[in-house]
């Protein structure tokens, strides 16, 4: 199988900090790949640079290459717009627009210019159930966003990334600021997805890691100390960092 | 000290108390049958009620620390081998007192020349010595000490297959003997399985500490 994502060599800098330090890994299509490590340890900048989200800090300067699709992501003719149609992205918190829970769904299709009234319709109820938030909405699609819960906050996030089509979903702990059933729901939905898209998360909470994922990368200090099957980091680690820090000896 | 190591600390030091009671009860109940001395048979079977409250003890620690700590890695393997260990201990009390049970039932000694051409107590002292050892092993992580106990446990094999013809042979057509000769047999039988619960121990401590599997993997 070939991969979705393949990273050579990759080093990031704010400035002169060297924020991450030569990380070379693949992930292969419809997984979920798992990134752990103590805060401060470049999961985050490792993860933003799948959609070029770093683009706009002050003092960011990368080296190496990001390969999604086969394309590099990094090169001159890409257009970061497009990218980020193929590469969708979930943050910690829930992030609505103070709009309606359809203009929120509909937004991105609508400004790539997408007007027609019956599509926009199709992919809101579309997006909405693959989130598994439509039996909860669909009699309330007027309603503002911000009323929803937090947890159906996220997943109305999840439905409007899921809009625009893209193939490959950034989450960026998605469930740190849900209750557990909330985080419940949303674990379920990424095993769900993970049939139809590349799902690349960072997250804190090793037992989310261990559910979900089928590999797990573990950094440290801008490194990628080991990256495995997730049943391997959890079982058996093969570095001693790894094991120290996932039976919360250190970070 | 991280949070962990108070909860994995202490179900070590409950096992580690598991090895001394059991220790205590397989030594007695060698030397109950060595002197044929009921008293200390008694005191086997009174030792085994506090291996049971052991046993439930570490598994309802290790439940909790599964239940609240969630272990991975090294410390998952740990609490699983330690449940194990756990159960393959409190099996040898039980053949301890089991063989303290005939003693208490026999009204004379065991014939001393069947006890002899058995090599049940030679059986014995190597049982007890393989105790100590899995024990030393558990205490110091040291594999390369568990790993010593699959050849000991080989020797215990070879005289249990050995029994009956040496039995055989030893009671030379003498029916009166017949009964001490079973009693006998059931011992060095009980001993083998000892051996068996120690391989097992020693292949939960291989487990623990590097994570290979040895249980059904057959010696090249």
């Amino acid at each position: 199988m070939s991969h979705k994502l393949t990273t050579q060599d990759v080093h990031v800098w704010y400035g002169s900090f060297h924020a991450l330090k030569g990380v070379t890994l693949s992930v292969k299509p419809n997984t979920v790949t798992a990134f752990i490590g103590p805060s401060g340890c470049g999961k985050s900048t490792f993860l933003r640079l799948f959609n070029r989200m770093n683009d706009y800090i002050e003092g960011f300067h990368m080296g190496g290459e990001i390969i999604i699709d086969g394309r590099n992501i990094y090169g001159k003719r890409i257009l970061v717009e497009e990218l980020r149609k193929e590469v969708g992205m979930v943050f910690q918190k829930p992030n609505p627009f103070p709009k309606s829970i359809y203009d929120n769904v509909v937004y991105g299709l609508q400004i790539q210019g997408i007007n027609d009234k019956h599509v926009l319709e199709e992919a809101c109820e579309t997006s909405l159930k693959q989130a598994a938030l439509w039996n909860e909405v669909k009699d309330n699609l007027k309603k503002s966003a911000l009323a929803l819960s937090g947890g159906q906050q996220q997943r109305l996030c999840i439905a409007r990334t899921l809009a625009v089509k893209p193939t490959m979903i950034l989450m960026d702990e998605p469930a740190s600021a849900l209750d557990p059933i909330s985080t419940a729901k949303i674990e379920e939905l990424i095993l769900e997805l993970k049939s139809q898209y590349t799902i690349v998360i960072v997250t804190h909470n090793m037992q989310q890691a261990a559910r979900i994922s089928d590999r797990t990368a573990f950094f440290y200090l801008g490194e990628l100390i080991e990256y495995d099957k997730t049943v391997n980091i959890f079982t058996n680690p093969k570095e001693e960092k790894t094991q120290s820090y996932i039976t919360g000896r250190f970070g | 000290m991280s949070q962990i190591d108070n909860p994995v600390h202490n179900i070590k030091s409950a096992l580690d108390q598991m090895f001394d009671l059991v220790t205590m009860q397989l030594t007695k109940s060698k030397d109950a049958l060595a002197g044929f001395d009921k008293d200390l048979a008694r005191e086997v079977i009174q030792i085994e009620k506090r291996v049971n409250g052991q046993e439930l003890q570490i598994d309802r620690v290790a439940e909790n620390f599964i239940a609240l700590y969630s272990p991975v890695a090294i410390d998952l393997r740990f609490v699983l081998a330690a449940l194990k260990i756990n159960n393959n201990l409190e099996r040898i009390g039980d053949i301890a007192e089991g063989i303290s049970k005939y003693i208490n039932e026999t009204n004379s000694p065991l014939d001393a020349t069947l006890m002899e051409e058995s090599n049940v107590m030679p059986m014995y002292e190597a049982a007890l010595r393989m105790l100590k050892e899995v024990h030393e092993a558990y205490e110091k992580e040291d594999t390369s000490i568990a790993r010593k106990i699959f050849k000991s446990d080989d020797y215990l094999d070879h005289i249990n297959a050995e029994a009956i013809t040496n039995l055989t042979h030893a009671a030379n057509g003498d029916a009166s003997k017949l009964s001490d000769a079973l009693y006998i047999i059931s011992i060095i039988r009980k001993l083998e399985r000892i051996g068996d619960q120690l391989k097992n121990i020693a292949e939960e401590i291989i487990f623990y500490i590097e994570a290979k599997v040895l249980k059904h993997v057959k010696p090249k």
